[in-house]
């Protein structure tokens, strides 16, 4: 009977059959999603379709894969793409420098004259065979399936986009010396893109498609308690808030989340109750990473922001 | 509405589709079925849950999401009648369509002169290749396009990280080893591979402003031959804002393309805010990476009745990101121009190439200068 309702239940966490229930789940492993992200990912668990993420830089992409990871109890299998990237480096790779040893040694031991087949066909076995992420994630032996985390595809060249869209409809990788290597169930897959380019509609047709925004204050704010706790309630707000004004003040690279956070942090180590001057020059590096932006912002009067 | 069963759902997934499609969206028959799928495992009854499941199936970039939400309230809330589905900005896309390009006010004057059809009747391809698009009657614009058509736009060479076999290079252990096998394990013949070449992504910023009118037409015909060409070619037009116009551009069928086109630019023609819209550019795209190592051309007068600082700040970013800055005046043509245009003169500084695009031979300068034939610096 489990067999049964596991296939209806896709890659679903036991306890989890609605929305708002895995919303709660992302929760408890200190993500907070909105509706339309959990629903998005519900579907994505349920249906066993990839999932593709879009949104500025540092709105929590790749946090979704880790949580997910978290929540799922499974490991985390990650491929981060850049441009050039193939095939030898994503799915699988012949340990060339091992197979001439094996050369050498069968050769030191006289064997290599008359059956060099077999030799050859000793060379092409998983011995050898170096597993990258994706044939990680297609092999992977477990009770849940993995999470697949492919990381700013749009890096990668259309060759690869390619090469992805065949991987995700199937789930096989064909070594030609091997043989056909199916996954038992799909991993969960993330996509995620900076948009830099446009990725090819084909791809996108395959998965689910979600666009991140930046959280609104009152989010923000729950995020922060989420995620840096021991900030007092006051210094939350207050960070928030003035993250919510940076955003609105026409930067170079607006704050994200992950900056909202790592200030936070900062201003914490720093032992911050509340913000002041001092504490926002002596912290803004973490969040703004342009000198213009800085001085824009200190010319924007710093009383502005600590929001009296 | 959740007890209507499996068939209502997908019947109304179908006709959900059928008016995005009718809005403009991508949402094919693959994408709907998909939709439906998602219902099944939703409460239809909720809107919260039909409207997310609708936007991650049937919406793939965010530009989607505000024709997504009107076609949305039409159909699942019943709101404002059927009406909606035609795009903002349809009207504009009769005064672009090409069939209908009107014929400059001058050209009239000139064909009584007399003198230009006369030379005409002897080479008119080659008079028409230094004629001024200003000047041209809309049977030569046809003839243009036609010569458009066979246009290249591609970008100067850099090196990818993509290996491919070659006599010198990296060793290629793979099929080093390969060979080894045929001489009993002994690696022989060494086999080596190096970075392959293409071409750099070339990004087009058209201006279609008021100012540009006479020009802006042909300009997007050379765009569109740029973006078909199959090159990593990105096309952008800049009106009152910026509307990215690769996707409309890149069929092969230039009326289709420019109808697409025109549906998605709102302000043509509209006025000159050329720094914000610069600004944009390097805001919403450039900075993430599509100006990063790019060559970046600009179709522009100059004229920008905003504040030039904005033009020139962003000028400056776009020059630090890209392999190199071409600028498109047609109005350098005049004899003794002035770069006066206070926006001109603001940019000039962080543009590598300066050219004229008046005509269909500057337009060809053009294209060498994208692929980098003139090269860095070359600016005057």
């Amino acid at each position: 009977m489990s067999e049964a309702v596991n296939g209806r239940r896709g890659a679903l966490p036991p306890g989890v059959s609605l929305s708002g229930e895995l919303k709660e789940r992302l929760r408890e492993g200190s993500y907070l999603a909105g509706e339309g992200l959990a629903t998005a990912i519900f579907l994505a668990l349920k249906l066993q379709k990839p999932l593709f993420l879009e949104g500025e830089a540092g709105v929590g992409k790749t946090e979704v894969a880790k949580v997910l990871s978290r929540m799922l109890d499974t490991p985390l299998i990650r491929l981060q793409c850049y441009e050039g990237i193939d095939v030898n480096q994503a799915v699988y790779e012949w340990d060339y420098a091992r197979q001439l040893l094996h050369i050498r040694t069968a050769e030191a031991l006289g064997a290599a004259g008359e059956d060099r087949s077999r030799l050859e066909d000793e060379l092409y076995t998983r011995r050898f065979l170096v597993n990258r992420p994706l044939l990680q994630a297609i092999e992977h032996q477990g009770e849940n399936p993995p999470v697949l985390l492919i990381d700013e595809v749009d890096r990668a060249d259309d060759e690869f986009e390619a090469f992805l869209l065949e991987i995700l409809s199937d789930y096989s990788v064909t070594i030609p010396e091997i043989g056909t290597v199916r996954a038992a169930r799909p991993p969960v897959a993330i996509l995620t893109s900076n948009r830099t380019r446009e990725v090819h509609d084909a791809l996108k047709r395959r998965c689910l498609y979600f666009f991140i925004d930046h959280p609104d204050m009152e989010r923000e704010v729950e995020i922060v308690r989420l995620r840096v706790p021991e900030a007092e309630e006051r210094l939350t707000r207050q960070v928030a808030r003035a993250v919510q004004r940076l955003r609105g003040m026409d930067l170079y690279k607006p704050p994200g989340v992950a900056e909202t956070l790592d200030w936070t942090e900062a201003l914490v180590a720093l032992g911050a109750k509340e913000l002041d001057e001092a504490l926002i020059e002596a912290t803004m590096g973490s969040v703004l990473k342009y000198h213009e932006d800085q001085q824009r912002v200190l010319v924007q009067s710093l009383n502005l922001l600590a929001g009296a | 509405m959740a007890t209507e069963g499996a068939l209502p759902v997908l019947r109304m997934a179908v006709a959900f589709g059928r008016l995005l499609r009718r809005a403009g969206l991508a949402a094919g028959p693959d994408r709907v079925v998909g939709f439906a799928t998602a219902l099944e495992e939703l409460d239809v009854g909720s809107r919260g849950d039909v409207y997310w499941a609708g936007r991650a199936t049937l919406c793939s970039r965010p530009e989607d999401f505000e024709m997504y939400d009107r076609a949305f309230k039409v159909f699942w809330e019943g709101r404002e009648g059927l009406k909606v589905p035609n795009p903002p900005g349809s009207t504009f896309s009769i005064r672009l369509s090409p069939d209908s390009v009107q014929p400059p006010k001058k050209s009239a004057e000139e064909s009584e002169e007399g003198s230009e059809a006369v030379r005409l009747r002897y080479s008119p391809v080659d008079v028409l290749r230094r004629k001024d698009f200003a000047d041209c009657t809309p049977e030569e614009f046809a003839e243009l396009y036609r010569l458009m058509a066979d246009m290249r736009l591609s970008g100067a060479m850099k090196r990818s990280r993509r290996l491919e076999p070659a006599h010198r290079g990296r060793h290629d252990q793979r099929r080093t080893l390969r060979g080894a096998m045929r001489t009993g394990g002994e690696p022989m013949r060494h086999r080596y591979r190096k970075a392959r070449d293409r071409p750099r992504r070339v990004v087009l910023l058209c201006d279609v402003s008021g100012s540009m009118a006479s020009y802006s037409r042909a300009l997007l015909r050379f765009m569109h031959a740029g973006v078909a060409s199959g090159e990593p070619v990105e096309a952008f037009v800049m009106g009152t804002r910026l509307t990215r116009v690769t996707r409309e551009l890149a069929t092969r069928n230039p009326d289709r393309a420019l109808r697409e086109a025109s549906k998605a630019i709102e302000d043509w023609s509209g006025g000159t805010r050329l720094g914000d819209t610069v600004k944009e550019f390097v805001d919403v795209w450039g900075q993430r990476g599509m100006a990063r190592g790019a060559v970046v051309v600009l179709l522009s007068d100059g004229w920008d009745r905003g504040d030039v600082e904005v033009l020139a700040d962003a000028m400056r970013r776009i020059h630090r990101l890209a392999h190199s800055v071409i600028w498109v005046n047609p109005l350098k043509a005049a004899p003794g121009y002035q770069p006066l245009a206070r926006g001109m003169a603001a940019a000039l500084p962080y543009v590598d190439v300066f050219l004229s695009g008046h005509n269909f031979e500057s337009l060809q300068e053009l294209s060498y200068a994208v692929a980098g034939a003139t090269g860095r610096g070359g600016a005057r």
